[in-house]
């Protein structure tokens, strides 16, 4: 029977290396899917969240809040002064005493609930507005930052009026007006951290977003408003270090919540140590991913770009450093540089971007600083062949190999979408380099024998260990590092005690 | 365990030279076949499930739906799989095989028909000079349960009637009961019955349950000799889930890296819809890669798909919604 078929199976086709090659890329070119930023409401100008309303800086000072993917202007904020920050703080502690301390934990766990609820409601807004003032990709910002900031609401109002049961004795008591600096990478999901808790314990606060990256804050302002959470419970001035240094200073105070660079946080440490004022630090890390050879693989691979690769590594606890067993290390690097090469890495606000802008012109210089370091330390560098955008900034996914334990870019925080693989032959020695570091915030474990993984764990010194996953974030699981990367943890049961007199 | 001789697949089955270092050996014994399934990494199944949510969320547009709604229905294996078949539904489902929009002549053929072995005969005069394929289900399908001979019979029916395709189904039993060597053989067997056609192996992957059972089911498929692994028979519980079809994806892509030989892979049961269909695609453009994208490589198995593509087409070109009454029912 003679045969037409144009269309039939091929069988058994010899397949060169080069068909591979083409193969891995993929052929259905994606149109560009931008999400509308129209969605996004800026003013042109944004004044300080105190007491309830939007008020003028005393200096009448703004600076530029730019997207950094185009380094267009979004809008101007206000620089707080030490007079601002003095108002704000006075507000929060008129507040505290006059109102949230005398209102009950059912009340207090209305207005969390309401402002869950409405940043859900207006979810798409917020989303549009972090990744158009941070860069980060919108599917990031749709998909983690805002559901996961609004998780935490929920997750806090449901303490607010159960602070007896939390393992703290009966009765416990807030602790006053809690001064709260963020850093850029997770604008609004970082002031959810710091404000869930500490209103649901009790406190009021003042909170200064970080200076690239105040419009998702003030955003939230307006949903505070919008869920009439009495004036001056949360207080959001913006500006710049010296703002914070304000807030650090300030006498009324009574505790510094600080998430941001070991750098700052032990300038903070030290100007808060002659004071009686709490302090509770979330600072940087050198995460240690480290792959067993019996690892389910192409998950692991997953979970090795997500961990390095999610937010442009912009993330304190970012898997920056891959432990990889030397028996498969190979196979894993060539694996790794392939996926890096899939990566899709441009405009934040398209769907289907992996990566996006690097937050700052500031941040770029100190990531190209850094990686400048790995080759010429001898480490091999394989960088996405991807094309950047001629205007913002960016920096293309890289990978180190043959990095080893003495080298900076193993040693130091790049912050930023790159990463460093290393080798080991024993679990002892995957320890060992895993620990060598004065940071401790994070590792991941990726085995298919939990036995090994528990016994890896145990031996590890960082906050958080995962298992064969990277970057999970649950509001009901406690978050913080040992050693340089701070103390307190955030999240959980444990995160109320952060705000709680005991 | 069965001691019984397995035929060896050497690398001269493959015909081709080796593309990697991690050469997969030849199987000799069950033995051996279960130390290679046994070095196959684990699948991770919560890490897999994230990786499909995340890619369900490519936002495919304009253009490229366009590109991708033209291409799944040129992988569309239009399939009529009932007791109720009659030789006049086959020649009507043939008929818009073949132009699935007879007024718009721009739309694609489908890849095949897939019919049960007694209307092959028919499907081929039907689809007569045309590019569209007959592919029949065989070896006791859906069940697979049969003796041998019996099977190959099945497939020896379906090959005679002029079935370019055949899909046969595995014994889940054997499999699941760590006979693999019998599986093995079976696949073998049903191979040379084969012939000239091509073969689909049938993993039943609901019946497998674990994602680390599809991967081994997968390469050991691929090993025996399979042209095309496939999810499903569509007539259990459980059909065609992307996390399965991811392993596979990984599967057939690790496979050609080790040997050189490119296996291809359709999904096939509840797949219903245009976005159903089009994340299949995102599965395969970011998994296996464009040499799989591709009818000789990806299949969709399924009968109400085909109408739903072609209105998702229809309004994609005119801007407005069509009515599902506007294309024909088979």
């Amino acid at each position: 029977m003679a045969r037409t078929c144009a269309l039939t199976i091929s069988a058994a086709t010899e397949v060169n290396e080069h068909d591979l090659t083409a193969s891995r890329l993929g052929s259905l070119e994606y149109d560009p899917a931008p999400e509308s930023s129209a969605i996004a409401h800026f003013r042109s100008s944004y004044g300080l969240f105190i007491d309830g309303a939007f008020t003028d800086p005393s200096s009448h000072e703004q600076f530029v809040s730019l997207n950094p993917a185009n380094e267009e202007v979004l809008a101007t904020v206000a620089q707080s002064s030490r007079e601002d920050i003095d108002r704000a703080v006075r507000s929060a502690r008129r507040a505290y005493e006059e109102v949230w301390s005398h209102t009950s934990g059912a009340e207090r766990a209305k207005y969390l609930y309401r402002i869950a609820r409405l940043i859900l409601e207006r979810a798409r807004e917020f989303a549009v507005v972090e990744t158009l003032d941070n860069g980060k990709p919108i599917r990031e910002s749709r998909d983690v930052d805002v559901p996961l900031a609004a998780a935490h609401f929920f997750y806090y109002a449901g303490w607010a009026d159960k602070l007896d049961y939390a393992g703290f004795g009966v009765n416990p008591r807030p602790i006053g007006v809690a001064g709260q600096i963020i850093p850029w990478n997770f604008p609004l999901l970082m002031a959810a951290w710091k404000i869930a808790p500490a209103l649901a314990a009790g406190n009021t606060c003042v909170l200064k977003p970080a200076e690239t990256t105040s419009l998702s804050a003030l955003l939230l302002a307006e949903i505070l408003q919008q869920a009439e959470l009495p004036a001056g419970v949360v207080n959001i001035v913006t500006g710049d270090g010296s703002s914070g240094a304000a807030l650090v200073d300030h006498p009324g105070v009574d505790k510094i919540a600080f998430t941001g660079s070991t750098e700052v946080g032990r300038l903070i440490q030290q100007r808060v140590a002659p004071s009686q004022k709490r302090l509770t630090l979330e600072l940087g890390g050198k995460g240690a991913n480290i792959v067993f050879e019996d690892a389910p693989i192409d998950e692991m691979i997953e979970g090795i770009i997500d961990g390095i690769f999610f937010n442009q590594g912009h993330v304190c606890c970012a898997g920056s450093r891959l432990l990889v067993q030397e028996s498969v290390a190979d196979e894993v690097l060539r694996r790794l540089v392939r996926r890096v090469e899939q990566l899709r890495v441009g405009d934040p606000m398209d769907k289907n971007t992996d990566v996006g802008a690097i937050n700052s012109a500031a941040q770029l210089a100190r990531i190209r600083e850094l990686t400048s370091f790995g080759e010429s330390e001898g480490a091999t560098r394989y960088t996405s062949s991807c094309t950047l955008p001629e205007k913002g900034y960016w920096f293309a996914p890289t990978v180190f190999a043959n990095v080893a334990q003495s080298h900076r870019i193993a040693r130091e925080e790049i912050f930023g979408p790159v990463l460093s693989v290393l080798t080991f032959r024993t679990p002892e020695e995957a320890i060992v380099k895993a620990n060598n570091t004065n940071y401790g915030l994070a590792c991941g474990v990726w085995s298919e024998k939990g036995s090994r993984t528990l016994w890896v764990a145990q031996r590890l010194r960082a906050g958080v260990i995962w298992a064969n996953t990277y970057n999970k974030f649950d509001p009901s699981s406690p978050f913080g590092g040992v050693r340089e990367s701070g103390f307190g943890r955030e999240g959980g049961r444990h995160g109320l005690e952060a705000y709680l007199d005991v | 365990m069965s001691t019984a001789p397995l035929r060896l697949v050497t690398r001269d089955d493959y015909g081709v030279k080796f593309a990697s270092a991690s050469v997969v050996p030849a199987i000799g014994s069950e033995t051996q076949l279960k130390s290679v399934l046994g070095a196959l990494a684990g699948v991770d199944a919560v890490g897999l499930e994230a990786r499909c949510a995340k890619l369900a969320t490519r936002s495919i547009k304009k253009s490229t739906k366009l590109e991708a709604i033209d291409l799944a229905i040129s992988m569309v294996d239009l399939t009529t799989l009932e007791g109720a078949d009659t030789p006049a539904r086959v020649s009507s489902l043939c008929a818009k095989a073949m132009r699935p929009d007879p007024r718009d002549l721009t739309v694609p053929s489908v890849a095949a028909v897939c019919v049960y072995p007694d209307l092959v005969a028919r499907a081929r005069s039907a689809l007569a000079n045309s590019s569209v394929a007959v592919a029949s289900v065989a070896t006791a399908f859906p069940s697979g349960r049969a003796s041998m001979r019996v099977k190959l019979l099945d497939v020896n029916d379906a090959v005679e009637a002029g079935a370019h395709e055949v899909d046969m189904v595995i014994d889940r039993g054997a499999f699941l009961s760590g006979r693999v060597g019998e599986v093995f053989e079976e696949i073998v067997a049903v191979k040379e019955a084969c012939g000239e056609a091509h073969l689909k192996v049938i993993l039943e992957t609901g019946e497998l349950v674990t994602y680390d059972n599809v991967r081994r089911a997968s390469w050991l498929a691929m090993l025996a000799g399979a042209d095309f692994v496939k999810t499903s028979t569509g007539k259990v519980s459980v059909n065609a889930t992307p996390p399965a079809a991811l392993v596979m994806l990984e599967a057939v892509r690790d496979f050609a890296e080790s040997t050189g030989k490119l296996v291809g892979v359709k999904v096939a049961g509840g797949i219903r819809t245009t976005k159903d269909a089009l994340r299949y695609l995102v599965l395969v453009n970011e998994t296996a890669g464009s040499t799989w994208l591709s009818p000789d490589r990806f299949r969709f198995g399924a009968s109400s798909l085909l109408n739903d593509l072609l209105m998702q087409r229809l309004k994609q070109h005119r801007g407005a919604y069509v009515r599902s009454d506007d294309f024909s029912g088979d």
